[in-house]
């Protein structure tokens, strides 16, 4: 299974995704988006497009506007065609921002101004802990309904919003808001004094898919708990054979097994 | 051309308000403000209407879902605020670099729109009774920064950018050769030169033997060539010490002794010997380059470099931090041939953050906004780069107050056959990154000056502004060019910093010469004279030399990764000298020669002096801190975890990324309750299980009995953080940052004589050598008359408090306010930071302090008086601590340090969430400062106790883990969640 993995100016968390996707048994490669731009067609010889974190043109604007611009710009059609093509799309942390603000998530159906966004923190300011998620749903590829993942967050824009309370309930109702900010059991509050969810996110959403299930943002970065001495507490609490964050890359894999 | 101003700001709701801010401002005095309201501003500058304005807000500024949009043209009024608030608005001083502006002024442009220029600025608007210019200071204070911004009461309308004026680009030359020496002395001061009056003489001498006057370009080359900075006169010069004995020497009375060259003589005269006796970790590369470099594995290296920049983030916190990192980081990038950047490190020492508002000098910013500045500038810059901030420290001292000290350290992996580079003649003068514009112009020449309350006004220019991305972009395509199918397309590289591109042609042409056209350097805008391009020390720029064969390849790449790269010149003397001519810097603008500079007389001509160091030992003894014995102790414990130099720095280690790359092993914050770790731990190639630890140490406060036990403190806690983590001492190497006031005083010069001794006694046994230093002297700030008395004022009233920080000042105070009459100055202490960097043969081995398993056996290992302590006593104890770890006899272990040894059972005890019975009849005292000192628990204690034993370490059990989280004593009893909510306190 090939899965490119797309950069631009100020991408950084490139190189780790690349090694979460090789764990997971995938062939990964790295390409700038300006490569992409140039020859659309490259899309064609990978099921998995994933969008890694970092700081495309240093979130100038706002987190991924840039970077959003220039997709839909050039690659509109070349994106749709992917997902239309039962191919997964992946965007983590800054991924996650700039495919809602190309609109390709929520609702890419929809046409008419943008509903949802990924805005500033509430309390504000970049943060960097460990959270825990709650697969809410079995809507999504990448994640396991009931399973509880833990894995960090590192942002200062990852709130999401929406235009009007309609919006969440939908969201909602069609099992899109796959993960969700939660304490150590399902639906419960953290412990330790640590917020449960960490940036005022609407409905404790951390990440959600589109309406296929086949594209997946998400605020918390899974590619860097793949191994066990990514763990905050490694030293202290009993070994888990890998990172919790793998799995949502092998459920990818497995899709196309 | 048409001008629209897009305001966009937050829709109605509960985001739309910024509480923050309104805190802030209440906090600096304006008591009324409830509510504020803040809007961001693109003034767009092109052939437009406003429907295309709109337009280009709709698609590109605004968040449909969050906000909302107000366009003006320049014969619309702006709309008044409402509700009866006023506005604000701040804007980015012409010439400020505007990161934001620039982003979105290529991204216009690429959608098709006939933009010519983006400016952006800030509206407040706030409910505020306040008078306009209470108002306009609080602003100034809290939200905006004069030295790059300016505030505007209501608004600044709409109107075009104001253009820069034109440049004079006459040629101009200095008289020099025909000056008194009084003369000169005048030259330098007015001019900025900041040289003495023998390099003065020195450069009058060259140019009379020359026949001729130097041109303004030569005088400022040499400048920043000489400057303290670029080349550490002071602790390379020769210096002959009169005064109390150093410790070792066995004399008595009044020793002397002389150094060739105190920095060859100590510092890295130690590093010669580890290396010739085979002891420490492979050095591959250390004093030569922009990073000291050692052996990671057979085929990898790793680079470290420590920084400061003080100066500009006494200014500007933010953005004085902000280039720190990114300049730390172009060393490392710059390093060899060039490596990739895996950690930063930080270290802050500032006044207290919780000084009075006023009186506050004149030309000070108060230290809490000094620090949330910095810590916001190494966030933004780190996180964007995409490299993890895992190690740091943060020293209070009132001293601190005028002078900020802002370490920034960058660690970075490399090939080890990229660690030679060097230019050739032929080779061509490539600079790649950002643009040059009239920022930072002297921030050599300014770093090495003391700092007056005029100094803000004087050298705001030499204020910079960081685009980090712009340097993520060219990290990325150096590489790709270092990594070439066929090798390096490039022969050397090095970064453009202090002095700009005079500092960065000039060193990498010494050997082969160069010759430079400035008006092919690409430019911010027009108006820039010659010298201002030459020494601009405009921010994310890098100088390669390029072989004529690779550069349309080394280009190529270039543009693939959008990073603009130019030929400004070629390596080697001109065609029109002789061959076997001495090398030669030729500086041309338009064709016409604007300098001639021998590259020998640039780099070797500085004069050397020869210079007297004197010291006694003062009065002041260490403080005497009367502290209860016994279980008594643990009433006391929650104060000293309150004192800020102690409690957590938790706010500061969130807003850093720790984790991107995923490569941190040991994270700053340890176990469930978030204790401090010891040192960080990366494993910085993923799938290998090999790592690097990363610790620092500094004792500033020890300076004040003896700079000799201060910079061995340094040392030792440098060590002691990597051995806590499972580093081993065997293979560490350290980073010497001296921070020193003015060393034009013998009794100063004594100060750094002793430290630099120190250095190579402590260094020489514990077996670490130094591989990279960097020092920075006359951080002094010289106060305005009216202020000393209300500042001592300020110190005296501190020094009544009843915590050991006041018992400390109590102590110092009648020598510090005695100085502050006579010199007027505040120098800060005598500060000297180690930066340890240890190999780790496998990161699943390390340990974390929290403490983990009830039963367990708590032991206080070593413990040696904080001065008058032998090196080999202290490095046994760090070898048998690393041998424990090593051999997984311990399963917690952490540091002692300032605090002694209850606070660090404290912490380990809130790490875990666990308690501990303390149990002891002779505990030593809980308070002590110790040098190599332990805590580790253990499951067998035996097996602890018996090697310590057999090697001549001492080690007393000092209690028990307990699962119920209380520390307790006899008759005592502490909650470990109360110790944790005390740790937990802001320092504000």
């Amino acid at each position: 299974m090939r899965v490119l993995v797309v950069r631009a100016a100020g991408t950084n968390c490139d190189l780790e995704t690349v090694y979460a996707w090789e764990l997971a048994g995938a062939r990964p490669e790295r390409l700038h988006v300006r490569r992409l731009i140039e020859r659309p067609a490259l899309l064609d010889d990978f099921q998995v497009l994933t969008l890694p974190g970092g700081f495309s043109y240093g979130d100038d604007i706002a987190a991924g506007r840039i970077f959003a611009a220039q997709l839909n710009r050039h690659l509109p059609d070349a994106l749709r065609a992917f997902v239309d093509a039962e191919r997964l799309v992946l965007g983590i942390c800054n991924g996650f921002q700039v495919l809602v603000q190309t609109g390709l998530l929520p609702w890419r159906g929809r046409t008419g101004p943008r509903a949802c966004t990924v805005t500033y923190n509430d309390p504000p300011g970049f943060q960097d802990r460990w959270v825990y998620l709650h697969g809410v749903s079995d809507k999504c590829v990448f994640v396991e309904r009931g399973a509880v993942y833990e894995m960090p967050i590192a942002h200062g824009e990852g709130r999401v919003a929406f235009a009007a309370p309609a919006d969440l309930a939908a969201l909602q109702a069609a099992g899109q808001d796959v993960l969700r900010y939660s304490g150590p059991r399902p639906g419960e509050p953290n412990l330790h004094g640590e917020p449960t969810n960490p940036n005022g996110s609407t409905g404790d959403i951390a990440g959600l898919c589109d309406e296929t299930g086949r594209v997946l943002g998400l605020m918390p970065h899974p590619e860097r708990f793949v191994t066990w001495t990514q763990h905050p507490c490694w030293t202290s609490q009993p070994a888990r054979p890998e990172g919790d964050g793998l799995a949502l890359f092998r459920r990818a894999v497995a899709y196309f097994q | 051309m048409a001008v629209y101003r897009v305001e966009v700001s937050a829709a109605q709701g509960p985001q739309s308000e910024n509480a923050e801010v309104a805190a802030a401002l209440r906090e600096v005095g304006l008591a009324d403000v409830t509510r504020v309201r803040l809007s961001r501003l693109f003034f767009i500058e092109g052939r437009l209407d406003a429907d295309t304005a709109r337009a280009v807000g709709e698609r590109l500024l605004v968040d449909p879902v969050t906000e909302h949009l107000a366009i003006c043209g320049e014969s619309d009024p702006v709309p008044e605020p409402v509700g009866g608030m006023v506005a604000l608005e701040v804007h980015p001083r012409p010439g400020v670099m505007d990161p934001v502006a620039e982003s979105t002024l290529a991204e216009v442009r690429a959608a098709g729109f006939a933009v010519e220029a983006v400016r952006t600025a800030r509206r407040y608007e706030l409910l505020t009774q306040a008078p306009r210019d209470p108002l306009l200071r609080a602003v100034g204070r809290v939200l905006a920064n004069d030295c790059i911004e300016q505030v505007v009461a209501g608004t600044a309308g709409v109107r075009p950018a104001p253009h820069p004026p034109a440049a004079d680009s006459r040629l101009r030359h200095v008289p020099l050769t025909r000056r008194t020496d009084a003369d000169l002395q005048r030259l330098a001061r007015e001019a900025h030169l900041f040289l003495s009056l023998e390099e003065m003489r020195a450069i009058q001498a060259h140019f009379r033997a020359l026949g001729r006057e130097p041109t303004d370009l030569e005088l400022e080359t040499i400048a920043q060539t000489w400057s303290e900075h670029c080349v550490h006169k002071t602790l390379k010069s020769a210096v002959t010490y009169r005064g109390a004995p150093l410790p070792g020497s066995g004399v008595s009375g009044t020793e002397t002794r002389r150094y060739g060259n105190l920095l060859k003589d100590t510092i890295a005269r130690v590093t010669e010997e580890l290396i010739a006796a085979g002891r420490g970790p492979q050095c591959l590369s250390v004093f030569k380059d922009n990073a000291g470099v050692v052996a990671f594995d057979e085929q990898t290296a790793v680079a470290f470099k420590v920084e400061t920049h003080n100066h500009p983030s006494a200014i500007e916190p933010y953005g004085g931090a902000a280039t720190g990192v990114g300049g730390v980081i172009r060393d490392v990038i710059g390093c060899g041939l060039g490596a990739r950047p895996i950690a930063n490190t930080d270290v802050f020492c500032v006044a207290p953050a919780d000084w009075p508002q006023d009186p506050l000098p004149k030309g000070v910013l108060h230290p809490w906004r000094v620090l949330r500045g910095v810590v916001k500038g190494v966030a933004d810059y780190g996180n964007r780069m995409g490299i993890p901030t895992v190690n740091g420290a943060v020293v209070f001292d009132p001293r601190y107050l005028g002078n900020p000290l802002v370490f920034c350290g960058c660690v970075g992996l490399m090939p080890r056959t990229a660690i030679e580079k060097g230019a050739r003649p032929g080779d061509r003068i490539v600079v790649i990154g950002g643009r040059t514009g009239r920022d930072g112009i002297h921030g050599a020449t300014f770093s090495s000056a003391e700092l007056t309350d005029t100094h803000a006004d004087e050298f705001s220019h030499a204020v910079q502004i960081g685009n980090a991305i712009t340097e993520r972009r060219f990290l990325e395509a150096v590489l790709q060019a270092r990594d070439a199918a066929g090798g390096s397309l490039y022969t050397a590289i090095t970064d453009c910093g202090a002095g700009g591109l005079s500092s960065a042609v000039g060193e990498m042409g010494a050997e082969v010469g160069a010759v430079v056209e400035l008006a092919d350097v690409p430019l911010k805008y027009a108006g820039l004279r010659y010298d201002e391009i030459w020494i601009s020390e405009a921010q994310e720029r890098m100088v390669l030399a390029v072989p004529p064969g690779n550069l349309e390849r080394f280009l190529a790449i270039m543009r693939a990764e959008e990073v603009e790269a130019t030929v400004i010149g070629t390596f080697g003397n001109p065609p029109e000298a002789a061959p076997g001519d001495p090398p030669r810097l030729v500086v041309r603008f338009r064709g016409e020669t604007v300098g001639t500079l021998d590259m020998h007389f640039l780099h070797h001509g500085v004069p050397r002096v020869e210079r007297v160091a004197e010291w006694t030992a003062p009065a002041v003894g260490a403080p005497a801190t009367p502290a209860p014995a016994g279980p008594a102790a643990l009433d006391r414990l929650c104060d000293e975890l309150r004192r800020p130099n102690i409690a957590s720095k938790e706010w500061i280690i969130r807003q850093y990324d720790h984790e991107v790359q995923g490569g941190s092993v040991i994270k700053p914050l340890c176990g469930p309750g978030r204790g401090p770790a010891d040192a960080a731990v990366l494993r910085p190639r993923l799938g290998t299980p090999r790592g690097i630890a990363l610790g620092c140490g500094l004792a500033p406060h020890l300076a004040d009995v003896d700079p000799y036990w201060m910079a061995a403190a340094a040392i030792d806690e440098a060590v002691r953080n990597v051995v806590c983590v499972g580093g081993d001492p065997a293979r560490t190497a350290i980073l010497d940052n001296f921070c020193w006031g003015r060393t034009d005083d013998p009794q100063s010069r004594g100060a750094l004589v002793r430290a630099c001794q120190a250095c190579y006694d402590f260094a020489s046994v514990y077996g670490t050598p130094f591989i990279s230093g960097k020092d920075s002297l006359n951080n002094e700030f010289a106060l305005d008359a009216a202020d000393v008395e209300p500042l001592i004022d300020v110190l005296r009233s501190r020094a009544e408090r009843r915590d050991t920080d006041a018992a400390h000042l109590r102590a110092i105070l009648p020598d510090l306010a005695a100085r502050l009459r006579t010199r007027r100055r505040l120098a800060v202490p005598p500060t000297l930071l180690i930066s340890a960097l240890s190999l780790i043969e496998d990161v699943a081995r390390c340990l974390t302090p929290d403490l983990k398993r009830p039963g367990d056996s708590v032991l206080l290992v070593g413990g040696l008086p904080p001065t008058d302590f032998a090196p080999a006593a202290a490095a046994a104890v760090h070898v048998a601590v690393a041998g424990l770890i090593r051999a997984r006899r311990v399963n917690a272990c952490h540091d002692v340090a300032e605090g002694g040894w209850l606070v660090s059972v404290a912490e380990m005890a809130l790490a875990g969430g666990r308690g501990v019975r303390i149990a002891s009849a002779a505990t030593p005292d809980p308070f002590a400062e110790r040098a190599a000192a332990y805590v580790v628990t253990a499951p067998d204690p035996s097996g602890v106790l018996d090697p310590l034993a057999a090697a001549g370490i001492t080690c007393a059990a000092v209690g028990t883990v307990a699962a119920d989280p209380v520390l307790a004593w006899g008759d005592r009893r502490v909650a470990v969640a109360d110790l944790a909510a005390a740790w937990s306190r802001s320092p504000h």
